[in-house]
């Protein structure tokens, strides 16, 4: 008995810093958001009375349009992201163990300039004059010319053609340059966001591909497989802990991306993490900032919550390992 | 063993795409005009490099003076974060790893879930939290914003390392007569440390790079250095210093850890082969 509450009394002690912390700073806070949101607002900047004035405002047409705007580029860019991180991670997998760490090392080596500098670095690229510009254009016309006959595809962003000069569906002379910047645009946001979170991608997958047995895919080539079925049938099923985990690493921080829309986007791309920040920091009206990030906190433990159910235990304990893991790799540039 | 052409084609124009905007920045830190970012006369001839944001820098020049102060209060506050972030991530690491019980699983879910809330909810709860006290914003409330989010960060590295410890080597230690405190600071500390180094690491790098929870906790006037940037408007005149800043700041850490490297590479392996023969 005295060992027993010996230990207690350790165990009390170890874990009382980080607990007290994190209680005080992490879990009272999010309650006082909660909190805010059945507060209404005064005038001045503050939080008024209780009452349910916030949530009935939130019906509001703006909000629904941004959530699903944010949920919707979110979306594209976490596909995208696994798409280009499976065949990386692939590839890096197959490499040899001293190749592995340099290539794994490099691709977290981009982290060590600052983020916001590398987003002005693409800022400076997407000036309205440069090379970027010109491709984005030439994808504009090409789109126009190809697929604008079809109905329901739209190419938003058109002057009034001119009449009769819109012959063949070669209607480049509709596109508004003034008006089609890439900086400022969706397209923006979406490339950049992949350039951010594509190593979280990858370094996740190619986690669980390091652990992957590589003869079941010759196996399967030897039973007359093509190289893109057994990729599909037996490597991704193969790594799929790692996926999840690369799926939520990239959605949840694109979710509550602020920084990126801000900087690319314009007034074009006002996701909610903007609009939490107007609130909060430029109007002053604290509960509907509260009520927006109580929104964003349900977007992200919704799919949470999807991942952990969907998954059985055992899996659940592999992938926390596999987290695990990539913090290791992460935390000391790809090398063991 | 056949390997993909293809995904080492998608895999070298990924690296190309993760590093295009690395030499983005070391060519626009020589750009000669700081408000057009060109390095083009408007009549289209070619102007050529220059070295003057370097020599700004170097000169501590009055113009980048706040970006100077930025970058100090940066420095000072990842420097801070990090080892505070250390202590209660230590604490923390060996409290989860030692004992299983229901107040644990508490205490885990409160160490996971800061890490999969995205950066801004962790920013506006904290700013609710200080309008809530009415602490004016500064900073202490910056540098306790920090240690919040880079403690659960260094958990996980540490808790990594602890999977492959042998609590056997805890176990010998108390049975040749060490108590508690003896034991942690001669035998699981110096074990543990090169998983709180790069725990460490992790949490500087977090935290000098941070500009979403920052932004919201930093109370007017206080910025550090990606708050600073973030601010500077479209076309500043002052870009291509950042660019050359930063520069300098990669290079200068690359220099840091080749040399960590070569100074580990130059002790043949020592602590792994003691680590393998007390393991056994």
């Amino acid at each position: 008995m005295g060992v027993r509450t010996e230990s207690h009394k350790t165990e009390w002690l170890t874990t009382l810093p980080s607990l007290a912390w994190l209680t005080l700073f992490f879990a009272v806070p999010a309650l006082i958001v909660l909190a805010f949101t059945f507060h209404g607002h005064t005038p001045n900047g503050g939080v008024g009375e209780w009452s349910l004035a916030t949530w009935k405002e939130l019906v509001d047409p703006d909000y629904p349009t941004i959530v699903w705007k944010t949920l919707r580029i979110s979306f594209q860019v976490t596909v995208w992201c696994i798409l280009l991180a499976l065949p990386c991670a692939y590839a890096i997998a197959r490499m040899g163990t001293r190749w592995r760490g340099v290539v794994a090392g490099a691709i977290m080596l981009p982290f060590w300039t600052s983020f916001v500098v590398r987003v002005f670095a693409w800022k400076t690229v997407m000036h309205p004059d440069g090379w970027l510009q010109a491709v984005y254009h030439g994808w504009l016309h090409a789109k126009l010319a190809l697929f604008s006959w079809i109905p329901g595809v739209s190419v938003p962003v058109l002057a009034d053609p001119p009449p009769g000069n819109c012959l063949l569906g070669f209607a480049h002379c509709a596109i508004d340059t003034a008006r089609t910047t890439i900086i400022d645009s969706e397209i923006a946001v979406v490339l950049v966001s992949v350039y951010t979170f594509l190593p979280f991608a990858i370094m996740p997958i190619y986690t669980a591909a390091e652990k992957f047995d590589f003869s079941l895919l010759e196996a399967a080539r030897d039973l007359g497989a093509k190289n893109f079925h057994a990729f599909r049938k037996i490597f991704v099923p193969g790594i799929w802990q790692g996926i999840v985990s690369a799926v939520l690493m990239v959605f949840i921080p694109a979710v509550g991306s602020y920084v990126i829309p801000q900087m690319l986007g314009g007034t074009n791309c006002v996701l909610i993490g903007n609009k939490i920040f107007m609130r909060a920091m430029q109007q002053r009206n604290i509960p509907h900032a509260s009520a927006l990030a109580t929104l964003m906190a349900a977007a992200v433990l919704v799919p949470l919550g999807l991942a952990a159910w969907w998954t059985r235990r055992a899996a659940a304990r592999d992938r926390r390992k596999l987290e695990l893991r990539t913090a290791q790799l992460m935390s000391t540039g790809g090398q063991r | 063993m056949k390997r993909s052409f293809f995904s080492v084609v998608v895999l070298g124009l990924v690296l190309a795409f993760l590093y295009a905007p690395i030499v983005l920045v070391f060519v626009y830190a020589c750009v000669p005009n700081g408000s057009s970012m060109s390095f083009f006369r408007t009549d289209g001839s070619f102007i050529g490099f220059s070295a003057k944001w370097y020599q700004m820098i170097f000169r501590g020049d009055y113009a980048l003076k706040d970006l100077m102060q930025s970058l100090w209060l940066s420095l000072k506050v990842a420097g801070l974060a990090t080892l505070a972030s250390c202590v209660l991530g230590t604490t923390a690491a060996l409290a989860l790893h030692r004992w299983k019980g229901r107040l644990q699983s508490i205490h885990h879910a409160l160490v996971y879930l800061p890490l999969v809330m995205p950066d801004i909810l962790i920013g506006i709860s904290l700013l609710m939290l200080f309008v809530a006290l009415g602490v004016e914003c500064g900073f202490w409330t910056i540098l306790l914003a920090h240690v919040t989010f880079c403690v659960s960060y260094v958990v996980m590295t540490i808790l990594a390392r602890l999977q492959d410890f042998d609590d056997r080597i805890v176990e010998a230690a108390y049975d040749l007569g060490a108590g508690p405190w003896y034991s942690f600071f001669h035998v699981e500390l110096p074990l543990l440390m090169p998983g709180i180094i790069a725990g460490g690491l992790l949490a500087f790098t977090l935290s000098i790079d941070d500009v979403v929870i920052t932004s919201f906790v930093n109370g007017a006037g206080t910025n550090t250095f990606p708050t600073y940037v973030s601010s500077m408007v479209k076309h500043s005149k002052n870009l291509p210093a950042v660019f050359a800043l930063s520069t300098i700041m990669l290079v200068f850490t690359c220099a840091l850890v080749g040399l960590s490297k070569l100074v580990v590479r130059g002790q043949p392996q020592k602590p792994k082969e003691a680590k393998g023969t007390k393991g056994k």
